[in-house]
């Protein structure tokens, strides 16, 4: 086994990056379009949109995750409706994994988002259309590319904070390895078994790692961002 | 019908603009002091900005109009926009900020090419810069190239050298004047500069607090006595279309032939036959009965009084008449017409103390009477 893992915990990096990975990619548009909700739009509600997005923020983990179970439960109106609708089952899997750290990571990604949309100049934009471009047209050529260093900062941000979400994942989606034990909770468990504290640290150990490689990717990543925007 | 048509209304807190106004092919310049207006106008005309009442018609097409509910979106407009500030994308190269516009010209005809827009502009060498990487007076030049090659029916542009220092302006005049001269479209330039305005309009309309106070060719505005922008600043003036004929190095002097007049300016930076634009200001041009000797001033012009106008002032605005048709203004005392007999039909010799000419190597009297 590589660096001594276990096959349990080598499921456990897996099931971290895939619920990650998985969770990221559905939030990142989602935060994109509620960031620009925000940070242009101009309508009733807009305060509750604020507030809703960045729930997750000030909510104990758990009680969002709790939250989730109300709503995605098998019994709960949008788990039951997806259960009958399509077979979909979220509570106990992977993809309710993703669901409930994705949540918890919302808030991030829309505040990295709004960020970089706030500092976009709107004359530019007023400077696309007068040069004959529709409004989508104008927001896929000059703002989300001058929000790209945004939006991959968001990415990042959203996917180091699933890696570590726990409260919320434990909650909706239970620990079961190799489905939802991301690493959090495989170290939790770890601790929880007799003689585990050497599996805990070699999990711990390799949690560090990936998020100091995420770190540096990010770093790179948001200096040619930035470059490429012509900033 | 070919041109553009304003006549509209809008309030905006205590502001008031009602401006009515025509412009056709070349250079109508908006002109008037910081906040008469004209940008709003500009706004307007571009589609940023809805008026609360009239009408917008640009080639027969109403753009704007109030009583039948019409109002075009900006995009839809086909009007190029050059603002003070270049507003180039900064995350594209020159090349892709000058065909933003070009790719999305919903099948106008094209009047230009890039390769003509970048080389009458002066910009084939920085296609693949970034803007970030211009100076001001070239991120300019983008700018209105990128406005060119939307292919646009009308042209406006919005303080484009106000941003700029005088020696970024001296360069992009020229550039301008070229513009006007290649692409043949109506163009609408705001400025409250009177060089820029002298240098660059065929047709003057002049704003004051929110409305047209005079409007017309820019010779006929400049030259009527009672026009609110000269008054206390540079009085009634004479626009002369002028040629280079010769250069005089040894002297510092440059000969111009305008309409059949010759008169001796300041040094010009411009070759040998290219068309300038001369200004006289009338209370720089005396009247003598006859031909002076011995004198300072270098231009003396035989003449023919045409007009007299008794002014506000208490002074005389003399319009002359010189060589083959050109015009000019002279201002006199009431005493000295008196004292000298002068009446329309008098042939006169006009002393020219000093002619301006924007492009001398010296800041000339155009940019001083900005100040």
């Amino acid at each position: 086994m590589p660096f001594g893992l276990t096959p349990e915990e080598i499921a456990a990096v897996r099931t971290s990056l895939v619920v990650g990975a998985r969770a990221t990619a559905v939030a990142l548009p989602l935060a994109v379009a509620v960031a620009l909700a925000l940070v242009r739009g101009r309508f009733p509600g807009r305060g509750a949109l604020n507030a809703v997005a960045h729930a997750p923020l000030v909510l104990p983990p758990v009680v969002v995750g709790y939250l989730l179970l109300l709503a995605f439960g098998v019994q709960g109106p949008i788990g039951g409706w997806l259960e009958r609708a399509f077979g979909w089952r979220l509570v106990f899997t992977s993809a309710g994994a993703s669901l409930a750290a994705g949540v918890m990571a919302f808030p991030l990604m829309v505040r990295a988002v709004a960020l970089s949309l706030d500092a976009i100049d709107p004359r530019l934009e007023e400077a696309a259309r007068s040069l004959g471009a529709r409004p989508l047209d104008r927001f896929l050529t000059v703002t989300l590319p001058l929000a790209a260093p945004g939006v991959l900062a968001a990415a990042i941000v959203g996917f180091a904070a699933c890696l570590g979400e726990f409260g919320a994942v434990i909650t909706f989606a239970a620990s079961i390895p190799g489905e939802t034990q991301t690493l959090p909770l495989a170290i939790y468990a770890a601790l929880q078994a007799p003689g585990g504290e050497a599996a805990a640290a070699r999990l711990a150990s390799l949690s560090l790692a990936i998020a100091l490689v995420a770190l540096a990717a990010s770093e790179a990543l948001a200096r040619s961002a930035r470059r490429w925007v012509g900033r | 019908m070919s041109g553009l048509v304003v006549d509209i209304e809008s309030r905006l807190g205590d502001f008031r603009l009602a401006a009515a106004f025509e412009a056709g092919p070349g250079v109508t310049a908006l002109f008037g002091p910081s906040g008469a207006g004209k940008s709003s106008i500009l706004s307007a005309v571009a589609g940023a900005r809805r008026p609360d009442r009239g009408r917008i018609v640009l080639d027969g097409e109403a753009l704007f109009d109030s009583g039948r509910a019409v109002h075009a979106p900006m995009e839809a407009r086909g009007i190029g926009w050059v603002f003070q500030d270049a507003r180039l994308f900064p995350h594209l190269n020159v090349e892709a900020n000058l065909l933003y516009g070009a790719r999305r010209a919903r099948g106008r005809p094209a009047r230009t090419s890039l390769a003509e827009v970048a080389e009458v502009l002066g910009i084939d060498g920085l296609l693949r810069r970034r803007p970030r990487d211009l100076s001001g007076g070239e991120r300019q030049r983008v700018a209105v190239g990128r406005a060119l090659l939307s292919q646009p029916r009308l042209l406006l542009m919005d303080e484009p050298l106000a941003a700029l220092d005088a020696a970024r302006k001296a360069e992009i005049l020229p550039f301008l004047e070229r513009l006007k001269e290649s692409f043949g479209l109506p163009i609408l330039y705001v400025t409250h500069s009177f060089a820029e305005m002298t240098r660059l309009a065929d047709r003057l309309v002049v704003l004051e607090a929110g409305r047209v106070t005079v409007q017309g060719a820019l010779a006929e505005v400049l030259a009527r006595p009672d026009v609110p922008l000269l008054s206390g600043r540079a009085d009634a003036a004479a626009a002369l279309e002028a040629t280079v004929a010769a250069h005089d190095a040894a002297r510092g002097l440059t000969r111009l032939r305008a309409q059949g007049v010759e008169l001796l300016a300041p040094a010009l930076d411009r070759p040998e036959g290219a068309a300038v634009r001369a200004l006289v200001l009338a209370r720089d041009v005396l009247i003598a009965r006859e031909e002076p000797r011995a004198l300072s001033a270098r231009n003396v012009v035989p003449a023919r009084i045409e007009a007299l106008t008794a002014r506000a002032d208490g002074t005389v605005l003399a319009t002359l008449g010189a060589g083959d048709g050109a015009r000019l203004l002279s201002a006199v005392t009431r005493d000295a017409v008196e004292a000298l007999g002068l009446r329309p039909g008098l042939a006169v010799w006009a002393v020219v103390k000093s002619v301006a000419v924007e492009g001398t190597r010296e800041p000339g009297l155009l940019s001083v009477l900005d100040e």
